[in-house]
């Protein structure tokens, strides 16, 4: 997995992108939603993954050229 | 499997695909089911913990955040006669987040036909200054605004709750949310919040509203998937004064021990609550609490004279004075 930049160039089609906030990250497809949650550094307890605009669950396994828009839930403070 | 299709969980009452699995209850639900879920959940909640009733009038306090929005949303499509409290806080943090936050909530209006009733309480304009600028002028905010914002906030809802003529104050707290606080007071064994804390706060005095947290048995993370599946759009920015908050790191720990053990969030606040109930648990420190009038506002206080929030004020506008501004 390896970080990239907002503005990064167009990723391959054999990745899973995953975006979260500002940030960019890719992905081995073959990978669930949990454990792709878990290898970009966030909690799955506390984030939601979006794909075609509907939430999908965290045992989906992701495919080459999945676009995933994670989405974090805690608030407060 | 056909070629090119994944595996899916699907929903437990249909064939529909899942949206959310929730390892704690063992239950996987598609869109329609989950949303049915909510209310009857939501529902029984209000029930079992006698909240409030059909006939009541109940003031929910809405921010623009997943959690009030929801509640307003659920309560309204459960029939109930809620309407909105919307404070503004005139924080902007370089994000205008007050005022994104009151966009949400009137977009949300207007999704609903436009007919919901909204009270909202400038802070600047009828206490003299913002929440971020009181804080700078008062050693209570001088490290961080939350105390001040918190203190106002709880004020001002109260006081709506009571001159609005409502018998309820519903906040969109979460089990997230209560879990944190329990495990801050915990630490701590600060034996009179966890004497306080639940679902429902009665009236501990002829000043207060009553307090409920209908959502407080729902994962901050059910919530979130509920405003999206609801399509109810919301703030998703974090309060720019909230980064680093206690409770945030808390969540995080609270949410550490879930993915190894589903459901010990959960248990933690009901097993709380049980023990307490069930073996009087820090009874005589709520006895003990002796409650006076604020003779400025006429609000509960511990204090001899005026109330937190009124001698805060007091404070913020003399330095107002002083400082011309």
């Amino acid at each position: 997995m390896a970080e990239q930049p907002p503005n990064h160039s167009t990723p391959t089609n054999g990745d899973v992108i995953l975006t979260y906030r500002r940030k960019t990250f890719t992905v081995a497809p073959g990978m669930s939603v949990r454990d792709a949650i878990a290898r970009c550094g966030l909690s799955p307890e506390a984030t939601l993954a979006v794909m075609d605009g509907e939430l999908i669950t965290d045992e989906v396994v992701l495919k080459a050229g999945d676009r995933v828009k994670l989405l974090g839930t805690i608030s407060g403070g | 499997m056909q070629p090119g299709k994944r595996p899916l969980l699907v929903c437990r009452h249909c064939d529909e695909k899942a949206v959310i699995n929730m390892r704690q209850h063992k239950l996987a639900l598609c869109g329609p089911h989950f949303v049915e879920w909510v209310h009857k959940q939501t529902e029984r909640f209000i029930e079992k913990y006698g909240m409030f009733t059909r006939d009541e009038r109940v003031l929910v306090a809405v921010s623009g955040g997943k959690d009030s929005l929801a509640l307003w949303d659920i309560l309204l499509e459960l029939g109930y006669r809620a309407d909105g409290l919307y404070v503004g806080l005139g924080i902007d943090g370089g994000l205008s987040y007050s005022d994104e936050s009151h966009r949400y909530i009137m977009e949300f209006i207007r999704a609903r036909g436009g007919k919901l009733t909204l009270h909202t309480v400038d802070v600047a304009g009828m206490y003299g200054a913002s929440i971020p600028d009181a804080a700078r002028l008062t050693r209570r905010g001088r490290e961080k605004p939350c105390s001040v914002c918190g203190l106002s906030k709880r004020h001002i809802m109260n006081r709506v709750a009571r001159e609005g003529g409502y018998d309820v104050l519903a906040t969109g707290h979460n089990l997230d949310d209560e879990a944190a606080v329990l495990f801050g007071n915990a630490l701590v064994w600060s034996v009179e919040y966890l004497s306080r804390q639940g679902p429902v706060m009665p009236p501990s005095h002829p000043g207060l509203a009553r307090k409920v947290k209908p959502l407080f048995r729902f994962y901050e993370r059910e919530m979130a998937a509920y405003a999206i599946v609801r399509g109810i759009e919301y703030i998703y920015d974090e309060c720019p004064h909230a980064t680093g908050a206690t409770t945030i790191r808390y969540k995080e720990l609270l949410n550490q021990l879930e993915e190894s053990s589903p459901g010990i969030k959960l248990q933690f606040m009901l097993r709380f609550l049980k023990a307490r109930e069930q073996h009087s648990l820090f009874a005589q420190v709520r006895e003990q609490l002796d409650l006076r009038t604020c003779p400025t506002c006429g609000q509960p206080t511990t204090n001899d004279g005026a109330c937190s929030f009124c001698r805060m004020w007091e404070r913020v506008n003399a330095r107002r004075i002083e400082d011309g501004s």
